[in-house]
């Protein structure tokens, strides 16, 4: 269809058809109020005060639902308009408690703000105030509906993006109002605190606790930043006053979360101003603690480092690394280490990934998630099995639920109901360690009933013809027993999914190897192979990492085998552009890694370790086996924000700082790397991770000479094929998703467009289950583990914070 | 509703007949207020219980169910009393001064015409002429007429209903 032309405010302009006059008028400049409007939702037209003059129609339209037409001649701020404007403000007024004084909104409440446009102060009608109680049951948030003007939009966001469907309009008339049902309190609703709702009110309704009486709009001042908690990497606005953070509010023009939040990122951040932050170096003497001078640690540290050295060799030393340093500290540190001479850096978190990072290196070459969270909003079907990513990476959840608005297919597959089985056109309870037989028979009943992709499947994949008899055995009838399914539904789910041109999967990256992880993935990935569901746009595997820049500290090298950007330690040329770069050797060895030393049943070699902000002496089921050995080491330096149980049993401890305190960049699980900014500074004798790491190098006798995050970034993408295009200048305004191989590529959405990272994509045979199939014993159990799936380190800041109060579970039943 | 009044009602109340009412309706999230309707049938009016019931199978939030409850008239939240009030409408009772009586009815029992006390013992109704007009203004409690009244004789009339 061609555009559409009309005049606006005299002016002429060309618009789409079905733009609304809102839009088009945007499109000019001109300010249309609004109170009602939300992009994201579907319009209601409730409030009228955007209003405008259309010439020969008879009545005022509300620009927000009103579609252009051919022709028209507008008027946006015509005196019939301010006339009607004027108004509907005098209505609003009549009853809203005018307490503009102490109201935290004052200076950004819409409603203020066009009575002062329109000189509306006094109303003409005497109304009735509304005498709601307020409701203060939580501790995030105070609800004042008495200043509600009905607007609707946390009610769209509430039970539309999040889900939660914690209120909605309530009775009718004057004493309408908005809430939970029964006019519960929140506290003892179904919210879940994600503030969607307090970041779209446009009055005083909806106020933060944390930030009151702190600072007026004016007097605050924005930096952007990315939360710290999960691997969605959401933008944050950190509002400071003076020295104090006092609130966050969503970063709107983020890509990645767009306006939308999950309670961590919006409440989490308080850890940042814990009285228990560690400030200063701590030296432990007869079993205790003693602050010390930075001289006094740093020369303590290099005596020992030497001293194990000496005795033990560099083998003898390891360092872990935390996925919630920032690119620039996982660089140096692993450099730090190498420069010790051995390869053994690794992070425990990334452990616990192993049997997902593994499978997927192994079947595709990359343990990258294959596309876009965005891009969940343009599929057609989506299968979740056995994760729950609207607890665990809530805004993959909110694209979830908006794809499935946008009419995509959703079948979850679980052990226990989550959060979006309320919305699945079929939810399949498992039994337990039925999600693999499923899987597997799903890629049987696909080939049997001829769904498969047979062009994709013969351009780029191996392995097909012995994959294709391996799966033979897996017949529904033959599964629904060990699944819990029927024969129905099993088949059911595998033409849902492969019925599509465009189909994703997500389920968990946490699930362990004796629980049969690997198993799982490879299966997903025989899934997505079988029906060319990777290599474009929509469609591929949603295994997100847990903690925030697991992906980065493993594109940093931050692992015993591979260099940055998973060069092979194994190659002669890499090494020695490394060694040519960094002027040391590198040694060939492949180092040890997390699990070599704590899984293991044999003596470690390892005698010094230097943990950068990780916490494995409370991670997983065998953390106090992973104690023991950490105790066992000669000396144990651990570097981090709080006096964790692992910090506890170091020798020296090293304050790190938080990430509201630091410049640097993060790297999402959709690979998008992303500036973080600092927003206040910090404590006392706390400096900067990186900078420690370069003074400690420093004193050990390697010349390292940076000036800011910037050139260690600089340095690293020099070195980093993946990152070589990208600059702090580029991602200023927004991250870039890796590969950018050069100054003018716009990074890359969806990985294996046209090529896989290891070529072709390999079916892969899952060999376990024949045996399995015949004497039915069941499958191993298979779950994610913990309540968000391996997050130890986010545990340890949640615990101090607000969040902590929050009751578990919240939204999804279960 | 106060809490105990709820607690008290929770008790009578047996939500498993919910399954079956709602079972046509199961996977037809849109059908929500044919669901109430049935659900009120059964029970006279809609038992919190039974709503929270309904929203879990259906998965329906109970925020979305009670806001559609307590946006149309027909739905009662509450049992109706022990005792009916029907205060007369009718003209003659309206040249008589029913809008008084009736408002010192609600002012006495705190609430308005169609609801219920929380003490479940009256609810508060209007009705066109119920045929008494020589005793107007006039109301009914269940079947017995109070007539010739005043707003002032209200208070007694009410004491005397336990
Ligand atoms: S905080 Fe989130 S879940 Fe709670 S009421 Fe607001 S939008 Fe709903
Ligand atoms: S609380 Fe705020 S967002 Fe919600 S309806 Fe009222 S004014 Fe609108
Ligand atoms: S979804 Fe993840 S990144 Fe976004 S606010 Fe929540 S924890 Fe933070
Ligand atoms: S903003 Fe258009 S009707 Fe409310």
């Amino acid at each position: 269809m061609s555009a559409i032309k009309l005049t606006i405010d005299g002016r002429e302009i060309e618009v789409e058809p079905g733009t609304t006059i809102l839009e088009a008028a945007r499109q000019i400049g001109a300010d249309i109020p609004t109170f009602c409007h939300d992009p994201e939702l579907p319009p209601n037209g409730a409030c009228r005060i955007c209003v405008v003059e259309v010439e020969k129609a008879r009545a005022l339209v509300a620009s927000c639902v009103t579609p252009v037409a051919p022709g028209m001649v507008i008027h946006t701020e015509s005196e019939r308009v301010v006339r009607a404007r004027k108004e509907i403000l005098n209505l609003q007024i009549a009853n809203h408690p005018l307490v503009c004084i102490t109201c935290e909104k004052t200076g950004e409440c819409k409603l203020q703000d066009y009575c002062y446009r329109y000189g509306v102060s006094d109303s003409g009608y005497v109304g009735e105030v509304k005498d709601l109680p307020l409701d203060d049951s939580n501790p995030f948030f105070v609800r004042d509906m008495n200043k509600c003007i009905l607007c609707g939009i946390c009610v769209g966001k509430c039970q539309d993006v999040v889900g939660a469907g914690a209120i909605d309009f309530t009775k009718r008339g004057f004493i309408s109002n908005v809430g939970p049902a029964y006019e519960d309190k929140i506290e003892d609703s179904t919210c879940v605190f994600c503030g969607l709702c307090i970041d779209s009110c446009p009055v005083g309704a909806l106020i933060p606790k944390v930030g009151r009486g702190k600072g007026r709009p004016w007097e605050i001042e924005k930096t952007r930043a990315i939360c710290p908690y999960c691997s969605v990497g959401c933008g944050i606005n950190l509002h400071v006053r003076g020295s104090e953070i006092i609130g966050v509010t969503a970063d709107q023009q983020s890509p990645v979360n767009r306006g939308h939040l999950c309670a961590r990122g919006k409440f989490g951040w308080d850890y940042q101003k814990s009285s228990e932050r560690l400030t200063v170096p701590l030296v432990k003497s007869n079993g205790v603690f003693v602050e010390v001078s930075w001289e006094e640690a740093l020369g303590l540290i290099v005596d020992n480092i030497e001293d194990v050295r000496n005795r033990y060799g560099s083998l003898s030393l390891m360092g872990l690394c935390s996925p919630k340093a920032t690119n620039e500290e996982s660089y140096l540190f692993q450099k730090l280490i190498r420069s010790l001479g051995s390869n053994n850096v690794d992070s425990y978190t990334r452990h616990c990934h192993a049997p997902s990072v593994n499978a997927l290196m192994k079947a595709l070459g990359s343990a990258a998630m294959t596309n876009s969270i965005e891009e969940l909003t343009g599929t057609e079907a989506i299968f979740i099995i056995e994760a729950d990513p609207l607890d665990s990476h809530p805004i993959i959840g909110y694209r979830v639920r908006e794809a499935v608005r946008s009419g995509a297919k959703l079948i979850v597959a679980n052990e226990k109901a989550v959060g979006l089985s309320d919305i699945a056109h079929y939810f399949f309870a498992l039994e337990p360690g039925g999600a693999l037989a499923l899987v597997n028979t799903m890629s049987n009943v696909i080939l049997e009933e001829g769904l498969h992709d047979q062009a994709f499947i013969g351009k780029r994949t191996e392995g097909f013809e012995a994959f294709r008899k391996a799966i033979a055995g897996y017949t529904p009838e033959f599964t629904a027993e060990l699944t819990g399914l029927t024969e129905a539904e099993i088949r059911t789910a595998a033409r849902v999914y492969a019925g599509v041109e465009k189909a994703a999967i997500i389920s968990s990256a946490v699930i362990r190897e004796e629980e049969g992880g690997d198993q799982l993935v490879l299966a997903l990935v025989n899934l997505a192979l079988l029906t060319g569901n990777l290599g474009k746009n929509s469609c591929g595997l949603y295994l997100p990492y847990s903690e925030n820049n697991l992906q980065g500290c493993a594109d940093m090298g931050a692992l015993p085998a591979v260099l940055t950007g998973y060069q092979q330690l194994k190659e002669k040329a890499v090494r020695e552009k490394f060694s040519k770069a960094w002027k040391i050797p590198i040694s060939e060895k492949e180092g040890y890694s997390a699990a070599d030393i704590f899984n293991t049943k044999k003596e470690s070699s390892i005698k010094a370790m230097f943990i950068l902000g990780e916490n494995p002496a409370a991670c997983g089921e065998e953390h106090e086996k992973t104690a023991e050995i950490l105790k066992s080491l000669d000396f144990l330096v651990v570097q981090d924000i709080f006096m964790t149980e692992t910090a506890a049993l170091a020798d020296v401890v090293l304050p790190a700082i938080a990430f509201a305190e630091k410049l640097g960049t993060y790297t999402n699980t959709e690979r998008r790397v992303q500036l973080n900014r600092p927003a206040v500074e910090p404590p006392e004798e706390a400096y900067p991770d990186w900078e420690v790491i370069a003074e400690l190098a420093g004193w050990l006798g390697f010349e390292w000479n940076y000036d800011s995050p910037e050139d260690i970034f600089n340095e690293m993408a020099a070195l980093t094929p993946q990152y070589s295009g990208i600059s702090y200048e580029r991602i200023e305004a927004e991250g870039i998703q890796w590969p950018c191989p050069g100054k003018n590529h716009p990074g890359t959405r969806y990985l294996y467009e046209g090529r896989f990272g290891r070529g072709l994509g390999l079916f892969s045979i899952i060999e376990l289950d024949h045996s399995r199939k015949f004497d039915q014993k069941p499958l191993p159990e298979i779950h994610s583990i913990g309540e968000h799936g391996c997050q130890c380190i986010s545990d340890s800041m949640r615990n101090h914070s607000v969040i902590s109060s929050m009751k578990k579970n919240r939204g999804g039943e279960s | 509703m106060s809490r105990e009044t709820e607690a008290v009602m929770t008790e009578q109340i047996d939500i498993t007949a919910i399954e079956e009412i709602i079972e046509p309706y199961i996977k037809k999230k849109e059908m929500v207020i044919p669901v109430l309707q049935k659900v009120q049938e059964h029970f006279g009016y809609l038992p919190r219980p039974a709503i929270e019931e309904v929203s879990r199978l259906m998965r329906i939030p109970l925020s979305r169910l009670y806001g559609v409850a307590t946006f149309y008239a027909q739905f009662k939240m509450k049992p109706r009393g022990k005792y009916i009030i029907r205060v007369c409408k009718g003209t003659a009772c309206h040249i008589q001064g029913s809008p008084k009586i009736a408002e010192r009815i609600e002012e006495t029992l705190g609430i308005q015409s169609g609801e219920t006390t929380d003490d479940l013992r009256f609810t508060l109704e209007e009705v066109a002429c119920i045929g008494a007009c020589a005793l107007a203004p006039v109301i009914m409690i269940n079947d017995d007429p109070h007539g010739r009244l005043t707003p002032d004789k209200i208070k007694s009339i009410l004491d005397s209903y336990k």
